[in-house]
């Protein structure tokens, strides 16, 4: 009886708080508060801080500007542009990597043989840096000797300058990035999978169900909180998406895949504008909280949890 | 899991093949670049006559890649083992101590995850410059050593451990810490190795805060290398850049391999239940 008082007041929400427990708590959670303090919150109120004064090269604050760099930033046609492309950016990689990563781990989640081999090879971008991958990529793309245009030559078409024509640079980085992001999402969804109880399929296997059925009324509702994860953790890692622009484009051509974190960096390491690039940022991570907020509320009645 | 007939299975296998080697073509095409001598290359050969290491010895020679490996092996050891620690005890507090502001606090956990890297990273690195950690191992490492996704992993494991076992060693006469550092992470090992293997492979990918913090070779990690590397040499030696972008790829693809099935449970489990 006592133990069992004991065990609910510990793992219980009971409110028999313990004084000699909030100083172990603390002491226990200081680490955390210290790294989290000193590089998100105290560096978020500064740049939100920053974003509002014009600043030297040398960063430092010059005079107080209200809302000048944010005016002065949204007018920029170079920022417009930039807004623009990250949009298309999220709205080509998200959607396509959580479907190809969903439809392959499905796929290959009957136990055959072999299929440890293909489960291999399609998660095996999860172990390639971003680096390492856009160099990959930049062959592809090659003009003259990446497989690509081999392939365009080949269906008779005229080849394209994949990261040097402003219409096709930030699709062929959206693609690249899509490869790349397919493998943590596959690993994902293929773990959510395994996981589901098999009594499930082999029930419907002998009602005689189709795939396509269970697919869609049973596997993808029961997998709603894998799907919610993911498309949040992979909307935020797109509106960060920053190696693979600036090993293939720089920002280019002509400013066409130029995102606003690539601007961001641009304004703030190499233009040394940090309030204007403050700003940028400020208005980036008002995008991002609302669009996360705008996808839990309408997920919330889509998502079923178990 | 769902069971197909033969015909099915048929298909699916010649699908299943079409769409792998479709995938894998950019890191195939890769492979192949950089077993090509940088004439061959030149003179349009797309297809290595042998097996021709030239490449992979001018990557090593030139381009200080040995000496970058190391860095970001120290650098991803340093973000792994830290944050292991540093999660692990806030996880401990979270499950097995019964405090005011818990919650509050828990909640404050959980906003860090909602500010992107962009909205933190300009004043990020006017603090590591003020702390004289620019060209530093810890410069690198430092503001990763706390996370909060590391923390709610940790926390759904450290909830699945019976609670007699940590009224027992109470019983014992075991403090916290002692708990702690004898009872809770030694039972947790598995957990801990998935979650380490999985920030290893951030911590080795990671791309823009090296490159701010990181100006020379000594310190400079394998990633903003291979930047380095692709600007001097992409127009002419394309060889030696694939050969260098096989080697930076290859320590963790091999990491994945080994532990491919362990992260497919492991982050299933943590990440979304």
């Amino acid at each position: 009886m006592q133990n069992k008082l004991l065990s609910e007041s510990k793992h219980g929400n009971t409110k028999n708080f313990d004084v000699k427990d909030l100083k172990v708590a603390l002491l226990f959670l200081l680490p955390s508060i210290i790294v989290f303090s000193l590089f998100i919150f105290y560096p978020m109120l500064k740049t939100i801080y920053t974003s509002l004064f014009l600043t030297s090269t040398g960063s430092k604050l010059v005079a107080f500007a209200a809302i000048e760099n944010y005016v002065t930033a949204i007018k920029s046609s170079v920022f417009q542009t930039g807004f623009e492309s990250t949009i298309i950016f999220v709205l080509v990689t998200v959607p396509l990597t959580v479907i190809i990563g969903f439809l392959l781990a499905f796929l290959t989640s009957e136990e055959l043989r072999g299929m440890a081999f293909f489960r291999l090879i399609f998660s095996s971008t999860m172990g390639i840096s971003v680096a390492a991958s856009s160099i990959f990529w930049q062959f592809m793309f090659n003009p003259v000797n990446g497989y690509l245009n081999k392939l365009m030559l080949f269906l008779g078409q005229k080849p394209i300058g994949w990261l040097t024509d402003p219409k096709y640079a930030i699709y062929a980085v959206s693609f690249a990035t899509i490869w790349m992001n397919i493998g943590f999402i596959y690993i994902i969804f293929l773990g959510a999978i395994q996981s589901i109880d098999s009594s499930l399929f082999e029930a419907a296997a002998v009602q005689g169900v189709k795939k396509t059925y269970l697919m869609r009324k049973v596997i993808i509702p029961i997998l709603s909180p894998t799907f919610y994860f993911v498309i949040t953790v992979s909307i935020i890692n797109a509106f960060q998406a920053f190696g693979q622009i600036d090993l293939l484009t720089k920002g280019g051509p002509n400013n066409a895949t130029n995102t606003l974190v690539y601007q961001i960096y641009q304004d703030s390491f190499i233009n040394l504008n940090s309030g204007r690039a403050s700003a940028e940022a400020v208005i980036l991570f008002i995008i991002i909280v609302v669009i996360t907020l705008v996808q839990t509320k309408f997920s919330e009645s889509k998502v079923h949890y178990q | 899991m769902i069971k197909s007939n033969k015909w099915q299975i048929g298909i699916l296998y010649f699908i299943l093949i079409v769409l792998a080697l479709l995938y894998i073509l950019p890191i195939l095409s890769g492979i192949m670049i950089s077993f090509i001598p940088g004439v061959d290359y030149l003179s349009g050969s797309l297809f290595p006559k042998s097996l021709n290491f030239e490449n992979y010895v001018k990557a090593f020679q030139n381009a200080n890649v040995p000496r970058m490996m190391i860095n970001s092996t120290v650098t991803s050891l340093l973000i792994v083992s830290g944050q292991l620690i540093v999660s692990s005890l806030a996880a401990y507090a979270f499950v097995f101590l019964n405090f005011k502001w818990k919650e509050p606090l828990f909640f404050i956990f959980l906003m860090t995850m909602m500010v992107p890297f962009e909205a933190t990273f300009i004043a990020n690195f006017q603090t590591i410059k003020e702390m004289h950690l620019i060209d530093s191992y810890f410069g690198m490492a430092l503001p990763s050593l706390a996370s909060a996704f590391s923390t709610f992993f940790l926390r759904q494991t450290f909830k699945q451990i019976p609670n007699e076992l940590i009224e027992a060693s109470k019983v014992n006469g075991f403090n916290h810490w002692k708990i702690y550092k004898d009872v809770v992470m030694p039972i947790s090992k598995q957990s801990l190795i998935t979650l380490g293997i999985y920030q290893f492979l951030g911590a080795w990918n990671m791309y823009l805060w090296p490159l701010l913090v990181s100006s020379n070779n000594n310190v400079r990690t394998v990633q903003i290398g291979l930047r380095q590397i692709q600007s001097e040499e992409a127009l002419t030696e394309w060889g030696v850049v694939m050969a260098s972008a096989v080697i930076v790829a290859l320590p963790t693809l091999i990491i994945l391999y080994l532990s491919q099935k362990r992260l497919q449970e492991g982050l299933a489990e943590g990440a979304v239940k």
